[in-house]
């Protein structure tokens, strides 16, 4: 058991260091395998399905277009009406393909997921006390089971009796085993995991087929997906757009009759697939499937694609001190001599007390001791035999007898009261000492000595929260994201604030209770604010609601899952940043692809339009200003071209764009730039490139 | 029924509202401003800027009526600019048709009209031949209909075109007309405003004044 | 000084002018729309309509109130028209056929002011008095009233009330249209602008032959023509015409006059919302396109195209003396980029680019800088596309003004944009293909397109000012194009509403250093880049058959 306690700590103290290793680069994301373009194919051929192109009316507009195209390719053959009407074809389903392979590496995950779910056997506590065998799937709520060492637990629940290690790796992915008990925050249990050691009673808290693991499988096959608002509002403007273009086409053709000649309705069905926003038309849901697989990488299960953008617009987050701003313990970080006593009489006195002393602070103390002092980490032999007194509640103090020699060290009270019983004098020294530190945000411990009968004060040591390093530069970088950040701790203001300004976060709430927290995310919603926390706690649960992004750590009680509307499985509270910067990753992605998209259109206008009206107004073959080669092959190459770009879009939807955090003019030059100018350049050289080749084909005139 | 009924409300209260507005601005407005353009100083403008000769309306200043020749062999007007509305196009012998004030309006021909291509050649050949110089010595004024069909004015160009004649056929000295013509000049506004023009109704009836014999 | 270079000097004096009432005007108008007391007169006002001004109103009842009024607006007027023959001051002139009461009706209510008839010899002067002129103020109102609505969106949080219709209304007309016009209609009779309530005035030419010279109140309808960016001439030849717009100066007057409401209200709108640089972003926008389109048009007129202008040596037809080339385009422009309208010399005649200019600055939906208050709330709906998709750029869910733009506003901006396309490509479209309309237009080939193209996208952007040579007097195209004017003015209004309401009703969302900047040289980039690329993307195929066709000729 403690073995696990201390690999959980470690492993919260290694993650902030990777952390420091990310902050300030850009968010990066799942690979991407071609090989997955290949593998998805089959599913993209059976999203033809009209019903299927349906949902989204930019690419129904193109399956609609492919038809009418095939059908008059087939009556008029030639080389340019098929290769016209083929590369239509490719265009629906290059839009399938990214859908597939979106929804491809999800179903990957859920593949793993589901080998978790295997046919359990329950043993349920009847009302007599008595169990009796019944299969998972058939318990109810409110049931209680028992489980044993070496047993799968049956379904989602709260540990009500008993304590026991869990393996949870089938979830989370995390081999180390983790410690669930009952009451407290590290009650809840899910369906699915293994049992390592102990008994205990699980209330059953779900009903099967809601279970956590049936919600994550949805989720991560995107079964469960919806539109999102701003996916929503996104499609209805380029309906509208795809209206505005369809109307466009449409009465082109009265206006090129009235000019002298009509267009084939394959030539008008290629300007139009041209013109609407395919490109984004085609990615859009494959880029909101992505932007959830990319949280699901850095296992955190968004339960809606609102929430995933939701986090993007976070204007405020609610960070926990103790473990996301600060390692989780207090450490030692100097040590103050008074009276007569010299620095290394202090760190002597302090390492001899704390040798045997296993707290966390006790080791820091240590650590303190060998790195400054060049003292020994372990015990001497002659040390060893002196007689640890431990910390209780009652003395607040702890060290050790050694060869008639006492060492204390503990609370300033407490020590001062044990010197005076013994007959010391402490100097108002150690008093400013101890005022000076805990005005800085620090604890002090003050270390006492009786020897030769003489009881005298030794120093003080400083305890102090430590910063975790990289954390203010990845508040600077928040903060001209324009998000403020708000430390939580329980600590009394004026620690809270020494801490605060170390951090260097925007604000901090001292001495919070769960309401205080609650009022404090209510006040800010007040002010049009969206606020993002972290919690655990079953009387974290209402704030996780209230908050507009709730992430419960999966260690959390099952009261906190529900009510957040993410789940961390490492349980990792400075993730909350990275989900802040995926979801706006998400956004950014789409906007960016949209602009693309639209910008494309200008080369296609020079491609096609020249094309189609040469023929009754010379004049016009002025706009051909790429000297496309003949109307076919300037009209196919812009076909060619919007279909490949899609292809090609791919990997970046899936990926998202790269996003590295700055202010939001920052962002919008970079990206005007790239996906607002390169999309008006690009088609350029893509359709010049493609009508190079095509050409070539002969018959294609 | 709720919305019907609020639309049918507030279409009440809109008409309400309009026959009040109409009684203050389509009423009392319009009379307000007439009743200060009776002022002396704009009583002249507000009727048309008339102008008399020998206590008999002759014409507005800003109204440009293309003067008839009794004998187009000797023809002592200075001339307006072509009005669309009484040419007729297809009439190609009588290119320059006689000014109608009663209606305005413009050919609404674009440059690339063959009808427009035609009659612009026409007043071309007619005014050359008229004033005895070279197509290319005519003005685009001379040539083009104005936008309003009523266009007072012509360009110093085109009034220069004419001099010769004006002095054969009057009889006055060339630099009396000249003078005449420069009189009746009016540069750009403040300088800098529109064209410079030169009013042909005023200028004609000077010439006559001066003795030309009409 | 050369032709361009007294151009230039003419076109700094109205930059000059406009600049120096930009904010007195502008801060004028934000408090006549956001002050409680009422004026005397209006206090009357509503004491006799019976209308409680101090009650306000949802979006709903707030557009009921404007299609109300309008509804009732038209109804008089096309029966006001209908009646003529029995109304004084008609000097015979008769009652106006059904067709064309219907289309002139809805006309001059909606804004636009497109004429399929011929002033001086059909319509009488109690018509133009008691119905044109009021139109002329109380359309305009309508278009302030909506915007202010708009504005009021954006400022106003958690609320469904808007203001109320009938006070913004009146307010408009009275505290605002009403003063400047009375002022200019003097100025401009000073300059020589009639103001008759004869017939005519008989006349004996030097040379003998008698005429009759048509008058009418003009003046008094002139300012508030231009001033309300309407634009319906008294006279057939509109500005054209000696009587409406005398000479040089009366011309840069009337010009300043199309400009001077549309390019304050910037300012208005940077007061009200508490931030005037985001008025001035507005402004740059309207400015940037406005001064690019006049840079293509007198480019255009400047440089002779088409085989009449090259042999008579300049583009002169249609064009009046006084005014020549470079007064002419920058009447055209700034008319055409205001739904004014009006027209100093005959559009039809400008060269290939230079009509094809005039046609693309309605195709903007007239935001350059637009109408009075059309064009506010026109560029504002333009924005709120513009920053969607900036918006999502800089990774958050778009706002504008503090406000979120979610499914509601990009439905209702949407609708509101969509309108204009839909009614001119269908209209165009179908114009094209009944056999009749070869006949009706007044040029064959590219430039006959043109015609056609220009009256639905004039009409459906309620602009009225037209490519002359199409007949529109049969009842297909007066039906049609009176359609377009109805749902080209009524469709964004109501959707305008629609996003007013729904803003008014969301919280404010305070600013960050995540939030997109509206102001600034980004965002106007990115603004003038939208309305551009927007209507580059829907016209250029009808524009390639039209005036590119001929311009490259």
């Amino acid at each position: 058991m403690t073995a696990t306690t201390t690999k959980d700590t470690q492993r919260t103290s290694e993650s902030p260091e990777q952390h420091a290793e990310h902050a300030g680069r850009s968010v990066s994301a799942g690979v991407f395998n071609p090989k997955q373009l290949w593998s998805s194919l089959p599913d993209a051929l059976r999203k033809l399905n009209p019903r299927h192109q349906l949902k989204n009316p930019v690419m129904f507009v193109v399956w609609v277009g492919s038809v009418l195209v095939t059908v008059f390719a087939i009556s008029d053959a030639s080389v340019f009406s098929i290769a016209t009407a083929l590369w239509l074809w490719f265009t629906v389903l290059f839009a399938n393909l990214a859908e597939a392979v979106a929804e491809g590496r999800g179903k990957a995950q859920a593949e793993s997921l589901r080998r978790t779910k295997k046919e359990t056997v329950a043993r349920r506590l009847g009302a007599n006390g008595l169990e009796e065998r019944v299969p998972g799937i058939d318990l109810k709520i409110g049931d209680l089971v028992v489980v044993e060492a070496g047993e799968v637990i049956p379904g989602d629940g709260d540990v009500v009796e008993g304590i026991a290690t869990v393996d949870e790796s089938a979830i989370t992915g995390e081999s180390a085993p983790v410690i669930r008990e009952s009451g407290g925050d590290r009650s809840a249990v899910t369906g699915g995991t293994t049992v390592l050691s102990d008994r205990i009673v699980v209330k059953i808290t779900t009903k099967p087929g809601e279970s956590f693991v049936d919600r994550m499988i949805a989720l991560v096959e995107g079964a469960s997906r919806q539109k999102t608002p701003n996916e929503i509002a996104l499609t209805i403007l380029l309906s509208v757009l795809t209206i505005i273009f369809l109307l466009a086409v449409v009465a082109l053709q009265p206006m090129a009759d009235y000019s002298g000649k009509q267009q084939s309705v394959i030539v008008l069905t290629a300007l139009l697939v041209c013109l609407i926003p395919t490109t984004i038309g085609a990615l859009l849901s494959a880029i909101g499937i992505a932007g959830m697989d990319r949280l699901v990488q850095r296992n955190v299960l968004a339960m809606s694609g609102r929430a995933v953008e939701a986090a993007g617009d976070v204007d405020t987050l609610l960070l926990d001190k103790t473990g996301t701003i600060t390692f989780g313990n207090r450490r030692a970080t100097e040590f103050v001599p008074v009276g007569s006593s010299t620095v290394d009489d202090l760190a002597a006195a302090a390492r001899l007390s704390s040798l045997a002393d296993g707290t966390p602070e006790g080791r820091s103390i240590v650590e303190l001791c060998v790195e400054r002092h060049g003292l020994a980490v372990e015990a001497g032999a002659n040390e060893l035999a002196g007689e640890f007194v431990p910390f209780t509640a009652q003395t607040r103090m702890s060290g050790i007898d050694l060869n008639g020699r006492q060492v204390r060290k503990g609370a300033a009270s407490s020590v001062r009261a044990w010197v005076v019983e013994h007959g010391g004098v402490v100097p108002d020294e150690v008093n400013t000492v101890v005022d000076g530190i805990s005005q800085d945000g620090g604890t002090p411990l003050v270390v006492a000595e009786l020897s030769e009968g003489v009881a005298s004060v030794r120093g003080v040591i400083r305890l102090s929260d430590v910063v975790k390093p990289g954390m203010r530069e990845r508040f600077d970088e928040l903060r001209a994201m324009g998000i403020k950040t708000v430390m939580i701790t329980g600590d009394n203001p004026l620690t809270a604030k020494a801490i605060a300004e170390e951090a260097g976060v925007d604000d901090f709430l001292a001495e919070a209770k769960p309401e205080d927290k609650m009022a404090l995310i209510r006040k800010e919603q007040e002010g049009g604010k969206l606020v993002a926390m972290t919690g655990d706690g079953t009387n974290d649960a209402p704030a996780l609601a209230q908050a507009d992004v709730g992430v419960a750590m999966n260690t959390g009680t099952s009261a906190a899952k529900e009510a957040g509307n993410m789940v961390d499985l490492d349980s990792n509270p400075t993730k909350l940043i990275e989900i802040v910067e995926i979801g706006k990753q998400l956004l950014i992605t789409r906007g960016a692809l949209t602009t693309f998209s639209i910008a494309n259109d200008l080369a296609k206008y020079f491609a096609i339009l020249p094309a189609m009206f040469v023929a009754i107004y010379p004049g016009l073959g002025k706009l051909n200003i790429m000297h496309l080669h003949s109307p076919n092959t300037a009209i196919l190459s812009a076909v060619i071209f919007n279909a490949l770009v899609i292809v090609a879009l791919i990997p970046l939807a899936l990926r998202g764009v790269r996003y590295r955090p700055s202010s939001a003019k920052a962002l919008l030059r970079r990206n005007l730039l790239i996906y607002g100018l390169g999309g008006v350049i690009v088609p350029f050289a893509g359709i010049w490139l493609i009508d190079l080749v095509i050409r070539l084909i002969p018959g294609i005139g | 029924m709720i919305v019907v009924k609020s639309i049918v409300k507030q279409t009440w209260a809109g008409l309400r509202v309009l026959l009040a507005l109409t009684v203050l601005l389509g009423v009392l407005y319009p009379l307000a401003v007439w009743g200060v353009s009776r002022i002396p100083g704009l009583h002249n403008q507000a009727e048309g800027s008339v102008v008399n000769e020998n206590g008999q309306p002759v014409g507005s200043s800003l109204i440009g009526v293309d003067p008839v020749a009794a004998d187009p062999d000797h023809d002592p007007w200075f001339h307006n600019r072509p009005q669309a509305v009484t040419a007729d196009p297809k009439d190609s012998n009588n290119p320059l048709p006689p000014g109608d004030p009663s209606v305005s309006g413009a050919s609404n021909k674009a440059a690339d009209n063959p009808d427009l291509v035609k009659a612009v050649q026409a007043r071309q050949d007619a005014i050359a031949k008229r004033e005895g110089v070279s197509n290319d010595k005519v003005p685009a004024d001379a040539v083009t209909a104005s936008g309003s069909g009523l266009d007072p004015a012509i360009s110093p160009a085109y009034a220069e075109l004419q001099v010769p004649r004006v002095v054969r056929v009057t009889g006055l000295p060339e630099a009396k007309v000249r003078q005449l013509v420069a009189d009746h000049t009016s540069g750009r506004g403040a300088g800098v405003l529109g064209e410079p023009t030169v009013n042909v109704l005023e200028l004609n009836l000077a010439v006559r004044a001066a003795g030309g014999h009409a | 000084m050369s032709d361009t270079g007294a151009g230039f000097v003419q076109l700094g004096i109205l930059l000059v002018a406009l600049a120096v009432v930009y904010r007195p005007l502008g801060d004028y108008m934000a408090r006549v729309f956001t002050s409680k007391k009422h004026l005397k007169v209006e206090r009357v006002l509503y004491r006799v309509v019976r209308v409680n001004p101090d009650s306000e109103q949802r979006w709903t009842t707030y557009a009921a109130g404007v299609l109300g009024f309008s509804f009732v607006s038209v109804v008089v007027l096309y029966l006001l028209q209908r009646l003529q023959s029995v109304l004084p001051f008609n000097f015979g002139r008769g009652t106006l056929d059904p067709a064309t009461s219907f289309n002139t009706a809805v006309s001059f209510v909606t804004n636009t002011n497109w004429q399929s008839y011929v002033p001086e010899t059909v319509m009488g002067h109690t018509v133009q008095m008691a119905g044109l002129t009021v139109q002329n103020f109380v359309s305009a109102a309508v278009g302030l009233a909506v915007a202010v609505a708009l504005v009021r969106g954006f400022v106003r949080a958690k609320t469904d009330r808007l203001g109320n219709v009938w006070v913004d209304i009146v307010r408009g007309a009275v505290r605002i249209l009403l003063p400047i016009a009375f002022l200019f209609a003097i100025v401009l009779i000073a300059f020589g602008t009639v103001m008759s309530l004869t017939k005519g005035v008989d006349v004996t030419g030097p040379d003998g032959v008698q005429h009759t010279i048509a008058l009418a109140p003009v003046a008094s309808q002139e300012s508030i023509k231009e001033l309300g960016t309407n634009g319906g001439g008294i006279l057939n030849a509109n500005s054209a015409h000696p009587f409406e717009n005398p000479n040089s100066w009366t011309n840069l007057i009337e010009i300043f006059l199309i400009l001077v409401i549309p390019v304050s209200l910037t300012r208005t709108f940077g007061t009200m919302v508490g931030n005037k640089r985001q008025g001035t972003a507005l402004l740059a926008v309207m400015g940037i396109l406005w001064a690019g389109m006049l840079t293509l048009i007198w480019w255009a007129e400047a440089h002779p195209n088409g085989p009449a202008a090259l042999l008579a040596g300049a583009g002169m037809e249609g064009k009046e003396t006084r005014f020549g080339i470079p007064s002419t385009a920058l009447f055209a422009n700034s008319t055409t980029g205001t739904s004014t309208g009006a027209v100093n010399g005959a559009h039809d005649s400008l060269s290939g680019l230079g009509g094809g200019g005039a046609l693309l600055n309605m195709l903007f939906s007239e935001i350059t800088p637009g109408g009075v208050g059309t064009g506010l709330y026109s560029i504002l709906v333009f924005a709120i596309i513009a920053v969607f998709l900036a918006g999502l750029m800089v990774g958050r869910t778009p706002e504008y003004l503090g406000k979120k733009l979610g499914r509601r506003e990009i439905t209702t901006a949407s609708i509101a944009i969509l309108a204009m396309p839909t009614l001119v490509l269908i209209g165009s479209g179908v114009a094209l293909m009944m056999k009749d309309t070869a006949g009706a237009l007044g040029n064959s080939g590219a430039h006959g397109l043109s015609e056609v193209l220009y009256a639905f996208a004039s009409t459906s952007n309620n602009n009225g000012s037209a490519f002359g040579g199409i007949t529109v007097t049969s009842n297909f195209f007066q039906s049609t194009l009176g359609v377009c004017m109805l749902l080209g003015r009524f469709i964004p209004i109501i959707a305008v509403l629609c996003l007013a309401g729904s803003l008014a009703s969301q919280k404010r969302v305070p600013e960050s250093a995540g939030t997109l900047p509206t102001t600034g040289p980004q965002f106007v980039t990115m603004l003038a880049g939208t309305v551009l690329l927007v209507a580059a993307l829907t016209f250029v195929p009808a524009l390639a058959l039209g005036p590119i066709a001929e311009a490259l000729a």
